[in-house]
């Protein structure tokens, strides 16, 4: 049984690639990529939840994902 | 989190609204924050202007943040459709043209200056106080009216979507983050990856 994690996920199609995520995270885990939408990098990812807090579009959102 | 000097361009947001108030002629440099992400996007298939130097993002967010002007409420689906987004930056580029066209007007002598700042396209507002005659055409200053009303206007409805829902929520509909999201998807394929 592997632990479980929380990590940022991105809906991509509603994304409207602002950035506001990437200036909240702490460990520089999410990025936008080609200017079309935010990225979340997995292995970095804490979940905290800064990011989804922040989407002004509320696009992000904490899944629990199996380690 | 490391500040850097972007951090601060909200100061330059607020400066041009300010300086526009006393004289429109300042509306005018409004023009940067129609070419600098369109720069970006353009050249770089980026929205690093978004994503870094929008000082009324910046304003919006400090406001609604470290001010708490904001109810932090998720903004409603159809706000953030594609059919909303795409229909407002249609709307908001109309508008744009006609502002031109007003413009084009006084410079052709077929209509007289008009002293005022249009809000939300509708409302009049004097703002007569804000021109003092100007060695430049009147053309010129009649499309300072024109660029300043549009900035009032987007920055009247930022503030009113701030409130409402999550602080930088203009940032959802604002048509420059459209149009430069546009411009990155063509230049960079549809597809994510």
């Amino acid at each position: 049984m592997g632990r479980k994690r929380r990590k940022a996920q991105v809906d991509s199609a509603d994304c409207v690639a602002c950035g506001c995520c990437v200036k909240v995270c702490p460990v520089r885990a999410i990025g936008i990529d080609r200017g079309i939408t935010a990225r979340v990098d997995r292995d970095k990812c804490v979940g905290c939840g800064k990011c989804a807090a922040e989407c002004p579009a509320s696009v992000i959102a904490l899944q629990e994902v199996e380690e | 989190m490391k500040k850097r000097w972007y951090d601060t361009l909200w100061i330059a947001s607020l400066t041009y609204l300010v300086l526009g108030f006393f004289n429109i002629l300042f509306a005018w440099l409004g023009l940067l924050c129609f070419f600098i992400p369109l720069i970006f996007a353009v050249a770089g298939g980026n929205k690093g202007y978004c994503n870094r130097y929008c000082g009324r993002g910046q304003l919006f967010g400090m406001l609604g943040g470290r001010f708490g002007l904001s109810r932090k409420k998720d903004i409603p689906r159809w706000m953030k459709s594609k059919a909303f987004r795409y229909g407002f930056l249609a709307f908001f580029f109309a508008m744009f043209f006609l502002m031109l066209w007003n413009t084009y007007l006084v410079f052709a002598g077929a209509q007289d200056l008009k002293q005022v700042v249009t809000l939300l396209w509708t409302f009049k507002l004097p703002w007569h106080w804000a021109y003092h005659g100007t060695l430049f055409h009147p053309g010129v200053a009649q499309f300072a009216f024109g660029f300043y009303s549009v900035m009032l206007t987007s920055t009247v409805l930022g503030l009113v979507t701030m409130v409402l829902f999550k602080p930088r929520s203009w940032c959802v509909y604002c048509p420059m983050g459209t149009m430069t999201q546009l411009i990155c998807k063509a230049k960079n394929g549809r597809k994510p990856e």
